[in-house]
C-alpha cells in the first residue's frame, strides 16, 4: 500500500504532496522517476513543479521519460493516477487524459486562489463532496488553458469526465471566474477510466489544518 | 549516407488563442508599427544523416509527431534541404 510521488528533475510539490497524503494516514513514497515505480504501488501522484524546465512544452518532456510507461501500465490496470499543476501537463501530454494545457489567456505566471465547482461527484477524485460544491483552491501556473476541440468537449462533458470548473464564489461559471481562459472553464478531468485525473489547482496546498482550509483534502483521500 | 537539414516548423493550429503572439503583436504596435496579424511559431533545425530525402524527412516527421508537436494544439511543417 503505497502511493508513489514521482520526482521529475524540476519538480517543487513533490514533498508538499507527501505532506499532505502523510497527514491523512496515507502511505506514501517519494519516487525519483530514474528508479521506476515500486512493486507495492497502490496510486501514483505526478506532482506539481517545472520538469524540464519547462522546455519545449510544460509536461513534453516528463511525459516521454520512461516511467511513464509504467504510470501507464498502473493506470490501465485500475491504479489511481492523479496529475497536479506540472503532473496534469505531464498527463495531457502523455495522453492519459485528452486535451492539453497550454499558455494562460493573460500570457502570464498567476499564482492566486481560485473557486472550483464540483461537476460530478460521482468519482474516487469527488466522492467527498456533492456535486455543485464551491472549493476554494490554489493556483500557481503559466500554462494552465485548458485547450480541447469543441466537440471533444462536449463528448466529455455527456460522459460526466470533468471533475472540476472555475467558478465564481457562487458557483457560476462565467468568463470572469476562469482565471487562464480554459475551455469550457474546465479545472480537472478524468481520463477514459475515471481512476485518472488530472486538474492545474492544488488540493495539496489546501490540505493541512495548520495552514488553513482543507478543501483538497476530498481529492487526495482517492488514496485512502 | 548523406547530411541533410530537416527544418520543423510548428505553430498553433488556427483558431488556438496565442497570447504571447497577441502581447508580442501589442508591443510591436506601441512601437508605432502597423501590422493587421502576427502569428507565432517554433523552428527546429535538425541536422541529420539519411540515405536520401524522403527518408530523411520520414525520420524529422517521426520525431516531430513523437515530440516536437503535440496534435491537440499544432500543425506542423517539415522541408528538407541537402547541407
Amino acid at each position: 500500500m503505497t502511493v508513489a510521488v514521482v520526482q521529475f528533475g524540476g519538480s517543487n510539490c513533490d514533498r508538499d504532496t507527501v505532506r499532505a497524503l502523510s497527514a491523512l494516514d496515507i502511505d506514501t513514497r517519494l519516487v525519483w522517476h530514474e528508479d521506476g515505480l515500486p512493486a507495492e504501488t497502490t496510486g501514483v501522484v505526478l506532482p506539481g513543479g517545472f520538469s524540464y524546465g519547462d522546455y519545449l512544452r510544460a509536461g513534453a518532456m516528463a511525459a516521454r521519460s520512461p516511467v511513464m510507461d509504467e504510470v501507464r501500465a498502473a493506470a490501465e490496470s485500475g491504479t489511481p493516477v492523479l496529475g497536479i499543476c506540472n503532473g496534469a501537463q505531464v498527463g495531457c501530454e502523455a495522453s492519459l487524459t485528452p486535451g492539453a494545457f497550454t499558455v494562460n489567456q493573460s500570457a502570464r505566471f498567476q499564482c492566486e486562489h481560485v473557486h472550483l465547482r464540483v461537476e460530478n461527484a460521482d468519482t474516487l477524485w469527488t466522492a467527498a463532496y456533492d456535486a455543485g460544491d464551491v472549493l476554494r483552491f490554489p493556483i500557481a501556473h503559466g500554462e494552465g488553458r485548458f485547450e480541447i476541440a469543441d466537440d471533444r468537449l462536449e463528448t466529455l462533458a455527456a460522459e460526466n469526465r470533468i471533475l472540476f470548473r472555475y467558478c465564481d464564489p457562487e458557483g457560476r461559471v462565467t468568463e470572469a471566474a476562469n482565471p487562464n481562459g480554459s475551455t469550457g472553464g474546465v479545472a480537472g478531468i478524468v481520463g477514459d477510466h475515471d481512476t485518472v485525473a488530472v486538474m492545474m489547482p492544488h488540493p495539496e496546498r489546501v490540505s493541512l489544518p495548520d495552514i488553513g482550509p482543507t478543501d483538497g483534502q476530498g481529492v487526495l483521500r482517492a488514496f485512502a | 549516407m548523406t547530411g541533410y537539414t530537416a527544418t520543423v516548423t510548428v505553430r498553433l493550429k488556427q483558431g488556438v488563442l496565442d497570447p504571447e503572439a497577441e502581447t508580442t503583436q501589442r508591443a510591436l504596435e506601441r512601437l508605432g508599427f502597423e501590422l493587421t496579424d502576427l502569428r507565432a511559431a517554433d523552428a527546429f533545425e535538425i541536422e541529420l544523416e539519411a540515405d536520401s530525402a524522403g527518408r530523411a524527412r520520414e525520420r524529422a516527421t517521426e520525431m516531430t509527431e513523437r515530440l516536437l508537436a503535440n496534435p491537440t494544439l499544432h500543425d506542423y511543417e517539415v522541408e528538407v534541404d541537402q547541407r
